[in-house]
């Protein structure tokens, strides 16, 4: 029995199509992962070399930022009650007062704010450039900026990965101010706290490494939602169902790298 | 320089096991429309998008002016692109931007005309193709198909390129219109002193606008001439296409 077995096993069969069930998606992953690579450094380039589309910049860091706002607002002033409230049912028994105010800061400085916006934003923007350029790719939009001698890269792509860059960071920023305000509300007006020491000791506790942790991961969330966004745009096919595909995989890909890459970043800036 | 605006020679492309042209061959004199035919599906719009770039052959040669495209540097094809308009089949309209400024998006954006100047060619090339200046200011998708593909016209020639490509002008308009458009082609082509390359599966359109006429079959081209040897020609392929016959031997693959 252990030999029929082993025979099997050693004539190959077994083996081929071990690594032909493998082969293929492996093959795929790989050659996908290296078409995306070729993207980026693509849209990097382009994004640091003349020309550029300044009106095209100026639109989506409206696009991105502004329209944004709201609802970064409103997930950030949850996320900074919701960790005042958690804390003090945690703490409650040591000197609360404090220990909020500066669980609130870094919690929201550090994390909530920059994945929450990042979230948020890749749901909103993510999903509409890559609706945007997909549809132009279908209809042969592109096509046709490369006949009127126009760079995709430079046109579409560089003025979304840029705005992304420079828009999440001041979206984070408010929505620092905006958790922490929330974090405020509940300490005041639910837990009975004195307002001035909460901003006291908030504004003690306050450290520029929380602050420049959650830009820099600003920074990188939207580059990575700009990217996704107009990868999956630029290669969908095949009409209204592509499109509806690629902007599916802009969200889902942007949301778990943004997760990702969230914890690369604090494992960088805090192991010791 | 050569007698040829366009000479492809031996074009080979494929996608994945497909293999969509097989060995393609022609050659454009300056000034002159040729219009390719062929059946659905056989890689008409194929072989337009390899001799532009939007699409690399996987062998073969492409020359424009002389000059070998195929593998060329970004300047060199800058420098092709320049020279070209292209109609294309669907539109291809950017639908963020108005009407003056999609026929303008050459003149502003690599001609670096003034938008002001810009907007006044536009308008101008809009009535070349039959359009009234009202429609300058509208959205590409509040208007009819035979607009749309007029507007399309006004932006393939407004930057008075050397070589047009038309894939399929006529294709999805009544017949009046699509006259209408021959027409439109014929004019703008000739008051440029343009090259044209038509592809279309109209053999009304394709007999008025062409001075010779080739057929892509299976990959290749497999008959090429006037329109006049093509009315007297003995080849079954081409003879079934004109009559739009199914008996014959070509064998439509469902
Ligand atoms: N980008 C592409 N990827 C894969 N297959 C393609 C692509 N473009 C065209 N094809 C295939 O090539 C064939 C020819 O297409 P096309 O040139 O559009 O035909 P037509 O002669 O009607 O214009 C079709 O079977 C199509 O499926
Ligand atoms: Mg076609």
């Amino acid at each position: 029995m252990f030999n029929s077995a082993k025979e099997t096993f050693m004539s190959g069969n077994y083996i081929e199509n071990f690594f032909r069930k493998l082969g293929k998606p492996l093959v795929r992953f790989t050659a996908g992962l290296g078409e995306l690579s070729l993207f980026i450094a693509k849209s990097v380039y382009n994004s640091v070399t003349p020309p550029f589309y300044l009106k095209l910049l100026g639109k989506q860091m409206i696009d991105i930022g502004f329209y944004s706002l709201p609802v970064v607002a409103l997930t950030t002033i949850f996320a900074g009650m919701v960790i005042a409230l958690q804390t003090y049912s945690g703490f409650s028994s040591y000197g609360a007062e404090s220990a909020i105010a500066s669980v609130v800061l870094i919690s929201v400085t550090r994390e909530l704010a920059p994945v929450f916006s990042g979230l948020m934003v890749a749901g909103r923007i993510g999903a509409a450039m890559a609706a945007e350029i997909g549809t132009m790719r279908v209809t042969e939009q592109i096509d046709a900026l490369v006949t009127l001698s126009t760079n995709p890269f430079k046109y579409l792509v560089a003025p979304r990965v840029l705005a992304g860059v420079m828009v999440l960071p001041l979206l984070v920023l408010i929505g620092d101010v905006i958790g922490i305000f929330g974090g405020f509300i509940i300490a005041v007006y639910k837990l009975g706290f004195n307002p001035a020491n909460y901003i006291n000791s908030t504004i003690n506790g306050l450290e520029s490494l929380d602050i420049i942790t959650g830009v820099v991961k600003a920074c990188v969330f939207g580059f990575i939602i700009a990217i996704m966004g107009c990868y999956n745009g630029y290669k969908s096919r095949g009409g209204a169902q592509g499109v509806g595909e690629a902007t599916t995989n802009a969200v889902v890909s942007a949301s778990i790298l943004i997760l990702i890459f969230n914890y690369i970043i604090t494992e960088l800036l805090f192991a010791k | 320089m050569s007698e040829y605006k366009i000479q492809v020679k031996n074009l080979h492309k494929a996608f994945g096991k497909k293999v969509v042209l097989d060995g393609v061959d022609i050659e454009i004199k300056k000034g002159e429309s040729l219009v390719v035919i062929g059946g659905s599906g056989t890689g008409k719009s194929v072989l337009i998008k390899c001799i532009q770039g939007l699409l690399t052959p996987d062998e073969g040669s492409i020359k424009v002016d002389g000059v070998e495209i195929n593998g060329a540097d970004e300047d060199v094809r800058d420098a092709m692109h320049a020279k070209m308009g292209m109609l294309f089949q669907g539109g291809a309209l950017f639908d963020s931007l108005s009407v003056w400024e999609n026929v303008a998006f050459g003149l502003i954006e690599n001609q670096k005309w003034k938008r002001k100047d810009a907007k006044n060619e536009a308008i101008r090339v809009l009535r070349q193709v039959g359009l009234a200046p009202d429609v300058a200011d509208l959205s590409p998708s509040e208007l009819s198909g035979g607009m749309q593909k007029r507007v399309s016209l006004a932006r393939a020639i407004a930057t008075k390129p050397e070589i047009i490509f038309f894939d399929e002008p006529t294709t999805g308009l009544d017949p009046i219109m699509a006259d209408v458009i021959n027409d439109l082609i014929i004019e703008s082509a000739r008051g440029l002193g343009a090259t044209a390359l038509t592809i279309t599966h109209d053999m009304a359109s394709a007999r008025k606008i062409a001075d010779k006429i080739a057929m892509l079959y299976k990959g290749k081209i497999i008959w090429c001439g006037t329109v006049k040897e093509m009315e007297k020609t003995d080849n079954p392929y081409v003879c079934q296409f004109i009559n739009g016959s199914s008996q014959g031997p070509i064998k439509v693959e469902v």
